[in-house]
């Protein structure tokens, strides 16, 4: 009987994942390939999705998704990017170079930044930081060169990307300390013993020891960042625009609409079938990314178990 | 040594303070990455503690008892007066709701995993399906709820429109979803604890001539039950803290509204709101725009993920080694089960 | 004796045995250090000593060769005092520590060894709480004086369970070479060519070349126990130490290994001054020739190896190598 609960844990992602590409095909199946390329404003094209035809002959299912997939690899890619930079820095610093009055604060300041909701977290980056971002860097002459295009205000890239690493960085100090604490200290003092300094060892040794961990973690964060909906859609902006990085230092104040913060933008419209199957295709597209990203990480450890690093 | 005993000094009178060692010495690029370590370890605490008095701030001057009693009301004066009441009490229904199908379905599998895992592809496929629902974006998990929901034959979770088509939208629903949400937590918390347990004790039940289920009930169940309450707990804090579920699968109602019948099962059925759609609504990004209001929610909704979160730390307090408290905090499955 | 006893272990004996200027029956308790200063016998060894000690610290290699049959003091320990918390474990030990010798500290558990020499390159620091009263000197200079990782690499030390890093064995050889630096300057990245040499003269004075020479990119912990152990000896010997210590380090191999390092341990006398700490009274027979018997943290007998096992002077002494106690 237990066995039949826990294989219900089974069932339940079997018909998610079948129901996800079930209803998602049809849009893919509408545009094709071209689904995930260029082409127009998506937040038009969308709305056009929910007033086309009821007529199911008929649906309209036009979408060029690459705007919402350029900025989700952006956001994702830069919070994880920054976040894991922060992350192998705060490890180093909790575990080896904090005085051991520090580390008593800094445990409980890791758990809080991972127990803040993403809600407030948006809030206080919308009310908060957007008007001193837009106040400090967004001149006039800034919104006045991408005024035809976008229009440009504190909600944006920037803001995303690092409130999405503040939120993603508790995760990956977590995995990170907790596996820098299981290095053997045969060879933290054995690398001492050898007169090499604290950072080197941490460098040479001990960090190389926990790829395998370090890897889980980029995993883990980047399928937080990918799946956060909320707080993006609260402080990306107004539109699914793709960042532009060739437009100099604006790109970093244009706005973004990730994947899953669209699907809570348009989730009113749910009950258009047309807009339903394209919701659920973006769906699949974050499931796919999250399981490449899992298989991924496992091909990426085997060749490190070689030299006795535990995976 | 011959002769009298000598009487050395106590330690400390000649323990002098010494640094470890000289970082004065360290090559250039050794001592911009210990200034980086430190810079970032204290900036964390600044971040965190800016959020916090940002958020006291805020909240003090916002908040008032009246707001904890009063319900939402809608239209133009909504800036200016109505509380969140049907919000928090909603935010109280859904975490109860959800850990109340979470927490056996999560035990049950944290045990069989611990205690049958028979054959044992099985076992590793159910392992790697929890630690799936675990990294599924809860929009992804919330949008299949609202399809599943919808069928027909589930009807009877939530209300069915006058044309035909069922809502599939009600506390019910955002129930069972949170609690695939908070699943991960419990059957990692449990197992954690169950792996505790020393294998002597399990072969002196059985010794004593108990069969499995009763080994399992009476005796390990029992001794895990710190670490079960300690991941319950948690995954309250995780649903608390939940909004995409919420703004898709509980309907989008300032107030709790019953689907009609009996008084529990027609709130369950209805819809409503919580503490974090509430937010959501009265930010900028909402329709609400009343940002006193949204903050006062905020901040008490900051308070009760706090409290959940200190809570969880008394109970698992010298149950678990520093590191994996470490990990649970982060809301993380049990990591070293890889 | 009865005929059930083993043969008393035998000392291992090399071509060369160093020989001391000074009377080798003098107890260094409560005499000036300077008494032990060994006086040598050609003009080389005190200049070299010397320029040693100057080029070490602008970060060269190069070092003169001491002649083999002379014995110089390298390290002088005075009236060291050692705690942990507010216990004393180590009290007012006095010591030589000399190249071309083996010294042996031995003792039961608790008696205060192993942190006497972990003392001697300041790992002692690396736990919260210890203190140290008294000098340890290396060629004349207090330690505590010294840039810390300056120290560990002219004071090495191999640990009682060998310790690779989870690296090749060349990288693990190479580990401590790639880190060497003038204070305060950077490091030079060093190419594995221009490393090679050294790596390779490591793994013959430890005794492990042979064995490796095929494939110095196998993983250092798919080796055996005791090849693991000489590796970190030929690890600690890379960066050309001036001391050598060794924290029981055949306690975890078998006695084939064990064997393979103790003729290693003497063989390396004449180039490295070295202290090993040992529980087995006839591994010290073996290997030694100064022993120190502590016991308690105190410095009971200190004498050479013929006269301390047989015939110690001191009544504890006698019962520990005796076997009543251990």
């Amino acid at each position: 009987m237990l066995g039949a609960l826990s294989v219900s844990v089974l069932a339940f992602i079997a018909l998610m994942a079948v129901t996800v590409f079930a209803k998602a095909w049809p849009s893919f199946a509408h545009n094709g390939i071209k689904w995930f390329f260029p082409g127009g404003d998506v937040d038009q094209q969308l709305g056009a999705i929910i007033q086309g035809p009821k007529d199911p002959a008929h649906y309209n299912y036009y979408l060029r998704a690459w705007p919402l997939i350029w900025d989700t690899i952006m956001t994702t890619g830069l919070a994880v990017a920054i976040a894991l930079v922060v992350s192998v820095l705060a490890a180093v610093f909790i575990v080896e170079l904090a005085p051991t009055s520090v580390r008593r604060t800094i445990d409980p300041v890791v758990r809080l930044l991972a127990a803040v909701p993403s809600v407030v977290y948006g809030l206080i980056g919308i009310l908060a930081i957007a008007p001193w971002l837009e106040r400090a860097f967004i001149s006039e002459q800034r919104k006045h060169s991408v005024h035809e295009v976008v229009q440009l205000t504190g909600s944006n890239l920037t803001l995303a990307v690092l409130i999405l690493a503040l939120m993603i960085t508790p995760i990956m100090v977590a995995i990170v300390v907790g596996a820098l604490e299981t290095v053997p200290r045969s060879w933290t003092e054995g690398s001492a013993a050898l007169g090499v300094n604290r950072w080197r060892t941490m460098w040479r040794v001990s960090l190389r020891t926990v790829r395998p961990a370090i890897l889980g973690a980029i995993v883990l964060a980047t399928a937080r960042a990918l799946g956060e909906a909320i707080m993006l859609s609260m402080v990306g902006g107004s539109r699914a625009f793709p960042v532009n990085p060739l437009d100099g230092t604006t790109f970093l104040f244009e706005p973004v609409r990730p994947l899953a913060a669209t699907i809570i933008v348009y989730i009113d419209g749910i009950s258009v079938v047309p807009l339903e199957q394209t919701l659920y295709a973006m769906a699949a597209v974050l499931l796919v990314s999250c399981a490449f990203l899992s298989l991924a990480a496992w091909a990426v450890k085997q060749p490190m178990k070689k030299y006795g690093i535990r995976t | 040594m011959a002769g009298e005993p000598h009487v050395l000094p106590s330690p400390a009178a000649v323990r002098k303070a010494r640094p470890r060692d000289s970082v004065g010495s360290w090559p250039l690029i050794d001592r911009v990455a210990f200034g980086l370590c430190w810079t970032v370890g204290i900036g964390l605490c600044v971040a965190a503690a800016a959020i916090i008095v940002f958020m006291f701030v805020k909240g003090i001057a916002y908040v008032r008892p009246s707001l904890l009693i009063e319900s939402p009301q809608a239209g133009a004066s909504e800036a200016t007066s109505g509380g969140f009441l049907d919000p928090l009490v909603g935010t109280l229904l859904l975490t109860a709701s959800g850990t109340a199908i979470a927490a056996p379905l999560g035990v049950a599998t944290a045990v069989w995993l611990s205690e049958y895992a028979r054959p044992a592809a099985l076992a590793r496929a159910v392992e790697s399906g929890v630690e799936t629902i675990a990294g599924s974006p809860s929009v992804v998990l919330a949008i299949f709820g609202l399809f599943v929901f919808s069928r027909p034959f589930l009807a009877f979770l939530s209300q069915t429109s006058a044309g035909g088509s069922v809502f599939g939208r009600s506390f019910l629903t955002a129930g069972a979803i949170m609690a695939m949400l908070a699943l991960p937590l419990i059957v990692g918390a449990t197992r954690e604890g169950l792996a505790q347990v020393p294998g002597h004790v399990r072969e002196a039940s059985y010794a004593l001539g108990k069969s499995k289920i009763t080994t399992i009930r009476k005796v390990l169940l029992p001794s895990v039950r710190p670490n079960i309450a300690g991941g319950v707990t948690l995954a309250m804090g995780r649903i608390v803290g939940d909004t995409a579920i919420v703004v898709i699968l509980l309907g989008a109602t300032l107030h709790l509204e019953g689907a009609g019948g009996p008084p529990i099962l027609s709130t369950l059925r209805g819809t409503g709101a919580t503490l974090t759609s509430y937010v959501k609504y009265n930010s900028p990004a909402g329709e609400g725009n009343a940002p006193e209001k949204a903050y006062a929610a905020a901040f008490v909704l900051l308070i009760m993920v706090l409290a959940l979160n200190a809570l969880v730390t008394r109970l698992t307090s010298g149950r678990e080694g520093r590191s994996d408290r470490f990990l649970a905090w982060a809301w993380l499955p049990n990591w070293r089960s890889r | 004796m009865s005929p059930a006893t083993p043969p008393r272990a035998r000392r291992i004996a090399l071509d060369r045995e160093p020989t001391l200027a000074e009377d080798r029956h003098r107890s260094p308790l409560g005499h000036p250090i300077d008494e032990l200063r060994v006086a040598p016998p050609s003009g080389a060894a005190p200049p070299a000593a010397a320029s040693v000690s100057a080029s070490r610290r602008n970060g060269l290699q190069d070092r003169p060769s001491i002649p083999p049959a002379t014995v110089t003091e390298r390290m002088a320990i005075e009236a060291v005092s050692l705690a942990y918390g507010e216990k004393w474990v180590v009290r007012e030990v006095s010591l030589p520590v000399r190249q071309g010798e083996v010294l042996a500290l031995i003792g039961a558990s608790g008696s205060g060894k192993t942190t006497l020499l972990r003392s001697l390159n300041r790992l002692t620091e690396i736990t919260a709480g210890a203190t140290r009263a008294g000098r340890i000197a290396l060629d004349g200079q207090e330690i505590e004086s010294m840039e810390v990782n300056e120290l560990r690499r002219r004071v090495s030390m191999v640990f009682q369970q060998p310790n690779p890093f989870p690296m090749s064995i060349f990288e693990n050889v190479a580990y401590a070479l790639r880190e060497e630096h003038a204070p305060g300057r950077r490091r030079r990245r060093r190419s594995r060519r221009e490393l090679e040499p050294e790596v390779i003269d490591a793994l013959r004075r430890a005794g492990l070349y042979e064995e490796v020479a095929a494939d110095l990119d196998h993983p250092a912990l798919r080796l055996s126990g005791g090849q693991q152990q000489r590796l970190c000896i030929a690890r600690a010997l890379a960066v050309k130490p001036e001391v050598l210590l060794l924290d029981e380090p055949c306690s975890a191999l078998d006695p084939i290994s064990t064997a393979t390092i103790e003729q290693l341990i003497v063989g390396l006398r004449s180039d490295v001054a070295i202290v090993i700490v040992t529980h087995n009274l006839q591994q010290a027979m073996r290997v030694a020739d100064h022993v120190a018997f502590m016991h308690l943290g105190e410095l009971v007998e200190y004498g050479t190896s013929a006269q301390m096992f047989d015939s110690p002077r001191n009544q504890r002494t006698r019962d520990y190598v005796g076997g009543a106690f251990g």
